[in-house]
């Protein structure tokens, strides 16, 4: 594929199509025949309950993990063709933050997608580094070790791995998990930003509470897919009832405390 | 010390034993940082054990006694192990530690029933196999030291040439995926090159204890630095001088054997890291949390004095330090009057009689800063 090609998908193809993927650990299934189809330039939220197979989808789709049947296309062609098409950022919490190196540093990797086997990173590939962690608020961390980070200044600089990928679609898993209240404000209107610029945003989220604020599109998951669409259409209580298994009082309750812990 | 310099130059067994043993614990040294970092520090273990049968196996086969046969052997049968160890643990449930173990046991135990069946023949009690459990430094020729460096140097080059890679694999190895580096090719390679690392220091170390020059280089040397390069450049440094530094002590010493003292160094200079190391060494982090403890003591008592002060007009007014010591009767009351005499030194507070002591307007000044920083106005 060209690289104007590469820059310009055709946005009137399903940035992700994703068909019957089915996971299995031993005999008990995590997805069961999951069908996903996510227009291009939307903000999608995957959310449900613990246990729901939300992170195994997104791995799955990136063939991070074998599925037992499944296919993945990207902008309507297989996934291992268009992986430059993709960038993904990880559960901050899969590394160990004490490895010996710097915040620009790890941004840079995200740069070794466009290399071949041992060509090195050029000065311009530091360049694009550096300017992805001033878009992210991070550029005075450049040199810092990432052990001496916060969490929420941890996950900006998975953030800003993920921007030097300089991708269509973005893969996120939790990406709200444990920061404090500026960094999330500064990760959504960072993702507000790549949508408007024409990207495709897939999170996999928790927080029920701020699904409408934050997506305009949304999954709802639990082992089968239990409804997808424009979150104004599916993400009723009649949805989440059969995602979260009719625990609708206890869930209500759980919203409200979330709410008030998250104004706290 | 000049005897060993001049012995170091003109000994011919001494200055062979010594570069050898350096050569090893550079290479051991690079390398075993990514095990380090990876948290794989047994695998050096588990391959060095997994050698054996491949040692035994191949005099079996050729008959030789020459070590360069017996460490292609070892180096066959190591890396066999260490293949199982990553096929064990990605097609099955069991964990990385369990199969490096499962492994590790395996092949040693193999390698004992074997090297016991062969020591009855005659020829190959002449071969001394068996000095290949603690190695025998002494047995090491001009020529082996050459194909040393030289299998020491590829080693290092490759590390070199992948070196971000290794990086990614290390620190990341899902994201590597997604990236579309073949990380499973890289993470063959990457401990292949482990397996000749560890059959290098074979004959000098020994299988029993040459997972100490995998692990105790690179381990000493992430104590002294946050970044990977310097941290591979110390791990190869500390590496050789435990080398070389084994082969002069061991050579100046009578029955004194090369292997264990060569661990013997390494293991000092860990222990001193361990100990000296700024920011992650023990020593300093011993401090840093008694000057914390002091410094917070300080602050409590200034607040304490400080909140007295608001409840009277006179914000100077003196207060017994029996006061003071009641408000800090939680950590029973001990320390008030030093950390005074501290404050004092500040020019915070002032020693007003004997047991009264009072706020300097300058201490106010600090106690607000001290409640500021703490998030909350004193009560």
């Amino acid at each position: 594929m060209s690289e104007m090609d590469k820059n310009n998908p055709d946005k009137n193809i399903p940035a992700v199509e994703v068909e019957d993927m089915t996971v299995a650990y031993r005999e008990k299934p995590v997805l069961w025949d999951v069908d996903l189809v996510v227009p291009s330039g939307v903000l999608m939220a995957i959310v449900g309950p613990n246990g729901a197979g939300k992170t195994t989808l997104l791995k799955a789709t990136l063939g991070l993990i074998k599925p037992a049947a499944g296919k993945v296309l990207i902008y309507g062609r297989p996934y291992p063709e268009q992986r430059q098409l993709v960038a993904y950022v990880p559960q901050r919490g899969t590394v160990d933050w004490d490895f010996p190196t710097t915040a620009l540093d790890v941004v840079m990797m995200g740069r070794y997608g466009h290399l071949g086997w041992i060509s090195r990173l050029s000065k311009n590939d530091r360049t694009i580094a550096f300017e992805a962690l001033e878009k992210v608020g991070m550029e005075k961390f450049a040199d810092r070790q990432i052990n001496q980070l916060s969490g929420g200044q941890q996950q900006r600089i998975f953030l800003a791995r993920a921007l030097v990928q300089d991708a269509q679609i973005y893969f996120m898993d939790e990406p709200f998990q444990g920061v404090d209240a500026t960094t999330e404000r500064a990760i959504i209107d960072l993702l507000r930003d790549l949508r408007s610029s024409g990207k495709t945003i897939i999170v996999v989220h928790h927080d029920l509470q701020s699904v409408p604020e934050y997506f305009d599109w949304v999954t709802l998951l639990n082992v089968r897919k239990i409804a997808g669409g424009p979150v104004d259409e599916v993400f009723t209580e009649k949805n989440l009832r059969a995602a979260y298994g009719g625990r609708v009082g206890f869930l209500g309750l759980t919203l409200t405390e979330n709410n008030s812990v998250k104004k706290d | 010390m000049f005897s060993f310099a001049s012995d170091l130059i003109f000994d011919y067994t001494l200055r062979t034993v010594a570069m050898g043993s350096a050569v090893l614990g550079m290479v051991s040294g690079v390398l075993g940082c990514f095990a380090v970092l990876r948290r794989q520090s047994l695998l050096g273990d588990a391959i060095s054990h997994a050698a054996l049968p491949g040692i035994v196996l191949a005099f079996i086969l050729t008959g030789s006694k020459s070590p360069m046969v017996l460490i292609l052997g070892a180096a066959v049968a190591g890396w066999l192990g260490t293949l199982k160890i990553i096929s064990i643990v990605r097609m099955t449930r069991i964990k990385y530690d369990s199969a490096m173990a499962i492994v590790l046991s395996v092949f040693f135990g193999l390698g004992l029933v074997l090297l016991t069946y062969v020591q009855k023949t005659p020829q190959a009690a002449q071969a001394g196999l068996d000095t290949f459990l603690f190695g025998q430094a002494a047995a090491i020729l001009e020529r082996d030291v050459i194909v040393m460096s030289i299998v020491g140097a590829f080693g290092v080059g490759l590390v070199l040439l992948f070196w971000n890679r290794f990086k990614i694999l290390s620190f990341d190895p899902e994201f590597g995926k997604s990236l579309g580096l073949p990380i499973p090719l890289l993470e063959v390679l990457l401990t292949s090159l482990l397996v000749i690392a560890i059959v290098l220091g074979l004959q000098t170390v020994g299988v029993v204890l040459m997972s100490a020059m995998v692990v105790a280089p690179a381990a000493s040397a992430r104590q002294w630095t946050d970044r990977l390069g310097m941290m591979i450049f110390l791990s190869a440094v500390f590496g050789a001088i435990a080398g070389i530094g084994g082969a002069v002590i061991s050579s100046s010493a009578q029955r004194l054997p090369t292997g264990p003292t060569i661990v013997i160094c390494i293991s000092l200079i860990f222990v001193v890291s361990l100990l000296l190391a700024p920011n992650r060494g023990l020593i300093w982090s011993w401090l840093r949390f008694r000057r914390d403890r002091k410094q917070l003591h300080l602050d409590a008592v200034l607040c304490d004095l400080y909140s007295l002060a608001m409840h009277h007009d006179n914000r100077h007014h003196a207060h017994s330090i029996a006061v003071l010591r009641t408000m800090r009767s939680d950590r029973g009351g001990g320390g008030v009057l030093k950390s005074l005499e501290e404050l004092e030194k500040f020019g915070w507070v002032t020693h007003i009689s004997a047991d009264n002591w009072a706020l300097s307007a300058s201490g106010i000044d600090q106690a607000m800063k001290v409640a500021a920083s703490i998030g909350k106005q004193p009560e």
